[in-house]
């Protein structure tokens, strides 16, 4: 596999297949950010097709200092930002205290009344099937917006904590509530799925 | 603590726990099954999260984005 340096380079040198190998290895990834900030589909891919521009553009003056992964991931969320805005969807930002767990499964001092059923082994040994990433997946779009954002560049894309506070524009501790409220979640609902065998 | 616990798990992973509070929650979760069950899944859920593959790119949309490169180059 070429490394994104060596496609720097030949896309500084305008080759068209470099620009092809980039976009098949992140255009995805990107609409998938994107979908985090704008209301559809169709608006994500614009911003999307509009940060691709951005790069061509800007390839010039990109240093190697981030990553290409964390400097796409830049131009993207500032482009989903505007066009967020644009379409008026307001960004609530979701850092209310209050407990994951539903606090009935726990009983007066504090222990577990009703405590999860094993499921994490199971679950392990199913880690290659296909249907239950898929399903993740859709879990994962059900999340609240800034819980999303947080999860999918976090969990799904594996940037670092500092590049998701700078890339989203939030402290360490609230990044961290973001993700522990998301991550809380999905376990929730994949608790439910499981639970159905 | 069990209710406790389950709130401080992505502080914990994320190593920004105190050497105190860690050695408190690492206690707990030796003796508590159910909490070290609810790592677990948490575990779970975050790798699977990590496993979730992008839709292919669709030749379309590779065709858009080609053209789109081609008319930059070009103006």
């Amino acid at each position: 596999m070429v490394e994104d340096a060596e496609l720097v380079e030949r896309l500084r040198a305008g080759d068209e297949g470099a620009f092809v190998t980039l976009v098949d290895r992140y255009h995805e990834s990107l609409v998938r950010l994107a979908t985090t900030f704008v209301p559809s589909p169709a608006v994500a891919e614009e911003v999307v097709q509009e940060t691709w521009l951005g790069v061509v553009r800007g390839i010039e003056r990109f240093e190697g200092r981030s990553s290409l992964k964390t400097w796409l991931y830049r131009i993207l969320v500032n482009r989903a930002r505007t066009a967020g805005v644009r379409e008026r969807r307001t960004v609530p930002t979701d850092v209310v205290e209050g407990p994951t767990v539903d606090p009935a499964r726990f009983d007066g001092t504090g222990a577990w009344s009703d405590p999860p059923e094993a499921w994490a082994e199971r679950a392990e040994e199913r880690l290659d099937a296909e249907d239950l990433a898929a399903r993740v997946r859709d879990l994962i779009d059900g999340l609240p917006e800034n819980q999303r954002q947080v999860v999918v560049l976090r969990d799904v894309e594996g940037a670092s904590a500092r590049d998701a506070c700078a890339l989203l524009d939030l402290s360490e501790a609230n990044q961290r509530v973001l993700l522990h409220r998301g991550r809380a979640r999905l376990r929730r609902m994949l608790e439910l799925e499981m639970g159905k065998g | 603590m069990c209710q406790q616990v389950v709130e401080l798990i992505t502080d914990y992973l994320e190593g920004a726990l105190s050497g105190g509070e860690r050695a408190r929650l690492e206690a707990h979760l030796a003796a508590c099954p159910h909490c070290s069950e609810y790592l677990a899944q948490m575990r779970v859920t975050i790798e699977l999260a990590g496993r979730v593959e992008p839709a292919a790119l669709s030749p379309a949309a590779r065709r858009d984005l080609v053209h789109l490169y081609r008319q930059w180059q070009a103006g």
